[in-house]
């Protein structure tokens, strides 16, 4: 690979992760204009863990997370339009409208959802393993879980099943300091959630979430391991959520200085950009990449604002196939 | 010099009688307790069986290879070492000797099955036991993609002895022993089922599944439709449910009716053991999630012992078990046993009752137990489980909805009564169904109490 080459690989995990943030705004304005209802968890801040993993993801794996998902669907491909017209419960959204914004899922792109129950698309990831191990290819789940989720009891039972069977899968934790309200050393009686695995010989590794390329060397050191029968692989990614945990949180759990420190020394984009640039990435680029994030999104919005509700005839179907 | 008689033991909840598969030990071999004397057959599996007592052995009282010996039947007798071999007493051989070691291929004389079919003499009947392990095995050789996991199902051939010979024939790679860890396991065969394959569950009973609900409910039953019809889950769980005899409360529960209330899933009981095959090929087969509901005591039931056809049975299709004129019957599941004799008592008192099996929960087929009811004008539902939110509750109130007019009395629910189920053997008799509280609903709604 050229410099150049690498320049534009690093150009398009920026415009994700960008794309990723500018959709998540969106989100938030439609919220707050009534256009999306019911729970909206916004991924805002930790845009660089699902880039990183997806930058090293191949052809055949299988990502699949629980309600803060919409970071996910984009790093996979997923369409914005349809993304965004589920938010807003429409008969174009990836669920025909009747999923929303935790239960979405896209089979052509590998994106198993979207799951509402904290904790259960654990096993579900392992399954999805199991089943990559079962038909002999040599594909890998990413199964990723919040540092809330990480004191679930079947995520001990899924270690257990994934370790003893050596099932593919990389446990990708998103450890963003908060399980909604409550902050990690509230909750959890050790806080190193990488060293989970210990009891059931995992290896466990903490990675800076916070930066792009670190989380792609880890997460490509880990899926290798799983790729080559080892078993599974913890990677806990230290991040940080911007936003409360849903739109109606009042985030009364921490101060304003704590997160605009964040914001200002660790926020994975900017410092991304920052790096870009001095690895000779041009003013004009980013701009370039910006004006087309921008196009897609309000583009993204208006079609979700446009299209049409789900009728009502289809409120009976697909509860059976 | 006393000789002391071994009886058959009772070597699980639900043994009632037993074989001698081996005996260990031969006329004149010194033993001491707890040294092995034979291998018994139970209704599960066979049993290393040990002597309780010091002595000698006098006489083996029964054949090796006997079998359908009741329990508490003498099987050999002991003296003490002192006691000479003079003064054994004589007993006669007890011989039950069948064709075959295979008990599990029984042969019925009676001209009624479990499927309402007519049985010639001398045919072969299957067990509701052999008949979902021949449906689990004919689905596994049809398709590659099939797989059976659970707790013992491997290597212990089942708890209930349901997966006998799956592992020697499909290995280990498809008949997979999980650790106790249900809502883990259920939850990975979910997985599993949305990455193409179709995995078949075995909770060791379903008392156990209660583990597992989140992933049943909010995974199984519900992703196709949030996903706008992406994303199916081909699963099936299965496994008894039910009381099974005296394990007391958290042990004997008939979860039908909670699995039944899901939109999403799809839920099964059968009784006979033709239906068991057909319903089971037929829910391994569908794209939804399917709850298998099996019942322990009816593994191994005369009553619901059936011949075998090769047919699938479709899902959500019941079937008019017995025909009759003055009072409709519907049950599922172990009620149809208590139906059936039921059904019996009615007729000696010149009632005649149309018995309709369910088979599915789920979707219900109104249609063939209203299209009963027109001709009867009566109805009585039989069924295990607690009488509040019951299968009965829902039939009585969508048959007022759809054909009040045709009811010439009100309907009778016959449930399980409203308590945890108790230990003690008078109890558990209370709280379950009984043939007689149906043939008194019976005369109720007939106007013959």
């Amino acid at each position: 690979m050229t410099a150049r080459e690498l320049l534009d690989t690093y150009l398009a995990i920026y415009e994700k992760m960008l794309l990723i943030r500018r959709f998540e705004e969106k989100a938030g304005q439609l919220y707050g204009m009534g256009k999306i209802g019911g729970f909206c968890h916004l991924y805002i801040g930790q845009e660089a863990v699902v880039v990183g993993v997806d930058s090293v993801k191949k052809k055949g794996d299988q990502v699949i997370t629980s309600y803060r998902d919409h970071g996910h669907m984009l790093s996979c491909g997923m369409d914005p339009k349809g993304v965004m017209a589920e938010l807003t419960g429409k008969k174009t959204g990836y669920s025909k409208g009747k999923g929303g914004s935790m239960h979405m899922f896209s089979k052509s792109k590998d994106f198993y959802g979207g799951h509402g129950i904290v904790g259960a698309q654990v096993p579900i990831g392992a399954g999805l393993a199991f089943s990559n191990k079962y038909k002999k290819n040599k594909s890998v789940c990413f199964t990723y879980f919040g540092d809330g989720a990480a004191n679930q009891g079947q995520i001990y039972e899924t270690f257990n099943m994934a370790s003893l069977w050596k099932l593919p899968v990389v446990f990708i934790i998103e450890n963003n300091q908060y399980a909604m309200g409550t902050s990690i050393d509230r909750a959890s009686s050790t806080l190193k959630l990488f060293s989970r695995g210990q009891a059931f010989n995992i290896p466990g590794q903490l990675v800076d979430g916070m930066d792009v390329l670190k989380v792609s060397k880890a997460t490509e050191l880990a899926a290798k391991n799983c790729r080559n029968g080892n078993g599974p692989y913890i990677l806990e990614m230290n991040t940080y959520r911007y936003k409360g945990h849903s739109m109606s949180d009042p985030a009364k759990y921490r101060t304003r200085e704590e997160v605009q420190n964040i914001k200002d020394k660790k926020d994975p984009i900017e410092n991304f950009q920052k790096y870009l640039f001095n690895q000779g990435v041009k003013e004009d680029e980013f701009k370039k990449i910006d004006q087309k994030i921008k196009g897609s999104i309000s583009e993204a919005a208006e079609f979700a604002i446009e299209s049409e509700e789900p009728e009502l005839s289809d409120l009976f179907k697909d509860v059976y196939l | 010099m006393s000789n002391i008689e071994i009886l058959m033991p009772a070597l699980s909840p639900t043994m009632e009688e037993g074989g001698i598969a081996k005996w260990l030990v031969k006329p004149g071999d010194t033993i001491r307790a707890g040294d092995l004397i034979a291998e018994i057959e139970t209704d599960k599996a066979i049993m290393e069986f040990e002597s309780a007592s010091d002595g000698i052995i006098c006489e083996l009282l029964v054949e090796e290879g006997s079998n359908q010996i009741k329990v508490n039947t003498p099987i050999a007798l002991i003296s003490d070492e002192s006691s000479s071999t003079k003064d054994r007493k004589v007993t006669k051989k007890h011989s039950n000797n069948s064709s075959s070691l295979n008990t599990n291929q029984l042969d019925h004389k009676s001209s009624d099955s479990g499927d309402g079919e007519e049985i010639k003499e001398g045919q072969k009947l299957f067990t509701v036991r052999e008949a979902i392990r021949d449906a689990l095995a004919e689905e596994m050789r049809t398709d590659q993609n099939v797989f059976l996991m659970g707790e013992e199902v491997a290597e212990y051939e089942g708890a209930y002895k349901v997966s006998q010979g799956l592992l020697d024939e499909f290995g280990s790679e498809r008949v997979i022993d999980t650790p106790i860890t249900e809502h883990g396991f259920t939850g990975l065969a979910a997985g599993a089922a949305f990455g193409g394959l179709k995995p078949v569950v075995e909770f060791m009973t379903f008392n156990f599944s209660l583990q597992a609900m989140d992933q049943i409910i909010n995974t199984c039953a519900k992703t196709l439709y949030m996903s706008g019809g992406q994303m199916n889950c081909p699963i099936v769980i299965r496994g008894p449910n039910g009381a099974a005899s005296q394990v007391a409360a958290q042990h004997s529960q008939d979860f039908a009716p909670w699995f039944a209330s899901v939109p999403g899933l799809k839920v099964v009981q059968p009784f006979s053991a033709n239906d068991a095959k057909g319903l089971l090929k037929s829910a391994i087969r569908d794209p939804n999630p399917v709850i298998f509901l099996e019942n322990e005591i009816l593994y191994n039931d005369k009553s619901a012992s059936s011949k075998i056809s090769d047919q699938l049975i479709p899902i959500g299709k019941a079937k008019v078990l017995v025909e009759g004129s003055d009072v409709t019957l519907v049950s599922y599941g172990i009620g149809i046993k208590h139906s059936l004799s039921a059904v019996e008592l009615a007729r000696d008192i010149d009632i005649s009752v149309e018995l309709i099996d369910l088979r599915s929960i789920r979707p219900i087929d109104y249609e063939t137990v209203f299209e009963s009811i027109k001709k009867t004008n009566r109805c009585i539902t039989v069924e295990e489980c607690f009488p509040i939110c019951s299968i009965g509750n829902h039939l009585s109130a969508s048959v007022m909805e759809s054909i009040f007019d045709y009811l010439d009395s009100p309907i009778i629910n016959c449930n399980g009564k409203d308590v945890p189920m108790p230990y003690a053997k008078n109890l558990e008799k209370a709280a379950l169904l009984n043939p007689e509280e149906i043939l008194n609903a019976i005369k109720k709604v007939t106007y013959r109490d």
